[in-house]
């Protein structure tokens, strides 16, 4: 008979030694319990098509090999990396440089942070014990979750941002992800985001790495938002063509908080973004967006879980995915709404156009209803661009590819019109724009 | 300020349980030994006088299902069932009636009682309904009438209980057996190849319009035992069938186990209608007994422009888990599913169904309305799939939620699986309450709140019950304002 070990597969195994000899180099342990998250994990092992959750992206398939974790870059390799980088640069913000996955320094403007928002480099955070820390892990769910447990095992550097109560500041603060290098690697961060009561917070989240590298980069990004205070986030995936991409939100609003996240992907072989929505106050507003745009054998999974556990959340969910070539493209959606949650309003919506015969798209949106006094619907549409529009376009004079495009880019464009700031939207317009012109 | 009679009267009406097709019929009845083993099932095939090969499928499918686990992933708690402590097979002990005169006379008075007419001249005299229906009714274990066989052969048509088929027309029965749920499908499918003791067999030949509704109407009696039936339809090229199923059970305390399989096939151009009204016993107020109705029912499109159609208005059992599917093979094939799930008290159901598109220009619609009521759980889950060849396929899906009631929940777990680019997704799903304003306003116009709750909720379901045969609709209509009475407030 088999024993357990043998049906691990060499990627659990290597990730099993990879934990063991970087156990010594770690941080402070109290804080954020690695051991326990690595249990957790190698209990679970990489989630397979077995796992309900991960039924269309079968990680332990997709990842053959255990990455080691990258090492802090020498500053000169990392600004030779970051010149490279184009992801909001055209957006005036205060950036926090990340290259595979450590915080740089030299290339974030930590002195330039405005008025009313610290900013405390994680390693410093944990070595300190920071009373803030408490603040990972806010939705309960993504507990459960063996990508974020992995994030937190191996978890090397990020960032602490507070926001005090009331402030208001009016440039956003850019977290740029850069990745660079020869071998395959890994990383894992994590950035925290505190904002008080009434207080207003805009940030950007690019990512983008080398084409042709195997590199698995693991993000997570835990945001509170305190009562009547706004959340604003645009998040933009470019990674490299054959990176690994796992990342997750998850985000706890209390009463009368707002959130606003859309995410742009056209990076990545393999990219799953993770959102967890606790509603937890009361009149809280979501906006959830997220545009993909796949070709050339991608895979992207859009996976949300909305818990509404107080009364009057209205969560608005669009997801939009175009799929070229032979991509696949995943959502799967919940809303759960508790048994206190009347009133809550709950929109999720999930199209899709297929561009070719070879694409896929899978749609899995779920409702989940305790609570009668509630509204709550879901969506899910998937095909072809309407000949009867192509046509129309075509007739005024249009070739058909611009007709295409146009099509796409309207598509597309509901997701990413809701972004309040200016600058964050034509960003992912330009993103939209640069995918379709490579697509030719 | 003290409750007035009539709110009294309400309250013990609410409390009296509403199912009123709860009665036992005290006959003699002969068992299998209890539990299952070989020998169980060698003794069922034995009964039913079955030729070789039937009893080695059904050993091979027992060996498969001792290696089974029970599935767990549906949205359902219940406490598991003792496989071994229920008796498979069931029968009244008079053998085998030439005509109704020698049925026992029991039996007769409990189809009575459910208003099914086994008398075919009781259908032909009185009020002589537009539409005949053929009726083979299956006690417990076994078939112990069909009505108007003889007429039906006139047509070509076959309908008699699937154990006759088998001794009768063993070619067609082998060739179609298991073709569409394959013994090893699932679980409650493997078992119930194992065990199954009756259900009906029909065969419409090529070009027929079957002449009448075939239906059959099951009936748990027994205590401690487990129902299996097994039912086999096939239209060949050509040919249309509407087929009725109902069923009710007496109440009890504790639970039983009904675990149908339920195998269509439809040729080139043919049609199968398939309707059910499941009224399973659901159990008390506080969840106390009920049936367990774990079913496997999937349809085939096998030939072009094949179609098959399931309705069902399901408000019976304790726990459902039912997903009544279609495999569009054939070129342009339809599949469609109109669901209306009730439940109330402490029920849960875990139904939907499952389209799976493989040939070209097929279309499927599904229609589900769930209503939840008391403290009961209501869930819709269902696929949708197109493969790479399944060119202009469409599909359409509606599932709308109800509550009634902060104690229930709606659930709606869908999988939208689309591999081209030709084929054409849409679903939709939507969960509300009942409008404050709507019921005000039929209350305003003299309807109690009862009455006005129930109109509301016939108005949601209509688009289902339209698809219903006549006799079915009338019946299903009542059946909603049983299951939903005191579910107001």
């Amino acid at each position: 008979m088999a024993d357990v070990t043998n049906l691990r597969s060499p990627a659990e195994a290597g990730l099993s030694k990879l934990f063991e000899s970087a156990r010594k180099g770690f941080a402070s342990e109290q804080a954020i319990s690695r051991e326990e998250a690595f249990r957790f994990f190698e209990a679970t092992g990489l989630p397979s098509r077995r796992v309900e959750a991960f039924k269309y992206t079968d990680l332990r398939a997709a990842i053959t090999e255990a990455a080691p974790p990258a090492e802090a870059p020498s500053e000169d390799a990392a600004r030779a990396a970051v010149a490279g980088a184009t992801g909001f640069n055209g957006v005036e913000a205060v950036r926090l440089t990340f290259v595979n996955g450590h915080l740089v320094a030299a290339l974030s403007d930590l002195d330039r942070v405005p008025e009313g928002v610290t900013v405390t480099p994680l390693n410093e955070a944990m070595g300190k014990g920071d009373a803030r820390l408490k603040l990972l892990a806010p939705v309960e769910q993504v507990r459960e979750n063996p990508i974020y447990q992995l994030n937190t095992a191996f978890l090397a550097d990020g960032a602490l941002i507070s926001v005090v109560p009331g402030a208001k500041p009016a440039t956003p603060l850019h977290l740029r992800f850069v990745g660079m290098g020869e071998a395959a690697f890994s990383t894992a961060t994590r950035v925290l985001v505190d904002i008080g009561a009434g207080a207003e917070f805009f940030l950007l989240e690019s990512h983008e790495g080398p084409s042709g590298l195997t590199y698995q980069p693991n993000d997570a990004l835990d945001v509170h938002i305190g009562a009547e205070a706004a959340f604003r986030h645009t998040r933009l995936n470019r990674e490299g063509d054959a990176a690994i991409a796992l990342s997750t939100l998850s985000v706890r609003l209390d009463a009368r908080a707002q959130l606003e996240t859309v995410n742009l992907v056209t990076g990545a072989k393999l990219s799953r973004h993770q959102i967890y929505l606790h509603v937890a106050g009361e009149d809280a507003n979501a906006v959830v967006n997220g545009a993909t745009l796949l070709g050339h054998g991608q895979l992207a999974d859009s996976t949300l879980l909305a818990d509404h556990a107080a009364t009057g959340g209205v969560g608005r969910e669009m997801f939009k995915t175009v799929i070229d070539g032979d991509s696949t493209g995943v959502f799967q959606g919940k809303i759960i709404v508790r048994q206190v949650a009347q009133q809550t309003d709950g929109k999720m919506k999930s199209d899709c156009l297929l561009l070719t015969d070879d694409g896929q798209m899978m749609n899995k949106p779920e409702l989940e209803i305790f609570a009668d006094d509630v509204a709550c619907g879901h969506g899910a549409t998937c095909g072809a661009p309407d000949e009867d529009l192509l046509f129309y376009l075509m007739a005024r004079g249009l070739p058909r590819a611009t007709a295409e495009s146009l099509l796409v880019q309207a598509f597309v464009g509901e997701a990413v019109e809701t972004v309040t700031h200016e600058g964050a939207r034509d960003a992912l317009i330009g993103g939209i724009e640069a995918w379709l012109a490579a697509r030719g | 300020m003290p409750a007035v009679q009539e709110t009294i009267d309400r309250v013990r009406s609410i409390d009296l349980d509403q199912y009123k097709y709860g009665f036992e019929t005290v006959i003699e009845m002969e068992k299998s030994e209890k539990g299952l083993s070989e020998d169980v099932v060698r003794f069922i095939s034995a009964k039913k006088n079955e030729p070789e090969w039937m009893l080695e499928w059904r050993l091979d499918a027992y060996k498969r299902w001792l290696t089974m686990k029970e599935p767990e992933w549906a949205r359902v708690e219940y406490d598991r069932v003792d496989y071994n402590n229920i008796y498979y097979y069931a029968a009244p002990k008079r053998k085998g009636p030439e005509s109704l005169d020698e049925i026992d006379p029991e039996i007769l008075k409990t189809y009575e009682k459910l208003g099914i007419p086994l008398r075919e001249v009781e259908v032909l005299e009185g009020i002589a309904p537009e539409r005949r229906v053929a009726v083979d009714a299956v006690f417990d274990s076994v078939s112990v009438a069909t009505t108007f066989k003889k007429e039906l052969e006139k047509a070509g048509v076959i309908f008699m209980p699937i154990s006759e088929a088998i001794r009768e027309y063993p070619d067609l029965v082998k060739k179609y057996l298991g073709s569409v749920v394959p013994v090893t499908d699932n679980f409650f499918a493997t078992l119930n190849s194992a065990v199954f003791s009756d259900g009906s067999f029909v065969y419409i030949p090529p070009g027929v319009r079957c002449p009448m509704e075939l239906s059959t109407y099951f009936r748990i009696n027994e205590r401690d035992t487990g129902q299996f039936e097994r039912t086999l339809i096939i239209a060949d090229k050509g040919s249309y069938v509407s087929y009725l199923e109902g069923c009710t059970a007496p109440k009890r305390d504790d639970n039983q186990l009904h675990a149908a399989v339920v195998e269509l096939v439809a040729l080139e151009d043919a049609e199968i209608k398939y309707s059910t009204v499941q009224n399973w016993y659901p159990g008390d107020n506080e969840g106390k007994g009920g049936i367990y109705n774990f079913v496997t029912k999937r349809g085939d499109c096998r030939g072009a422009r094949s179609k098959i159609s399931w309705t069902q208005v399901e408000t019976g059992s304790a726990i459902t888990w039912k997903y009544p599917s279609c495999i569009l093979r054939g070129d342009d094939s339809r599949g469609e599913f109109y669901s209306i799930a009730v439940s109330n008290g402490m029920q849960q159901v875990d139904s939907g169904t499952k389209m799976i598109h493989l040939g070209k220009n097929t279309t499927s619609r599904i229609i589900s309305k769930g209503i939840s009521a008391g403290r009961s759980q209501n869930t819709y889950r269902g696929l949708v799939s197109a493969h790479k060849k399944a060119k202009g396929a469409r599909n359409f899906t509606n599932c709308d939620s109800l509550l009634i009631g902060d104690q229930c929940g709606a659930h709606t777990v869908p999988y939208i699986e689309s591999k081209n680019a030709s084929a054409v997704f849409e679903h939709e799903a939507t969960t509300s309450k009942i409008s404050e304003d709507q019921k005000f306003y039929c209350q305003q116009r003299g309807l109690s709140e009862e009455e006005a709750t129930a109109l509301i909720v016939n108005g949601f379901v209509r688009d289902v019950l339209q698809q219903l045969p006549m006799e079915f609709a009338v019946e299903a209509q009542k059946l909603i304002s049983i299951s939903l009475e005191g579910s107001v407030g």
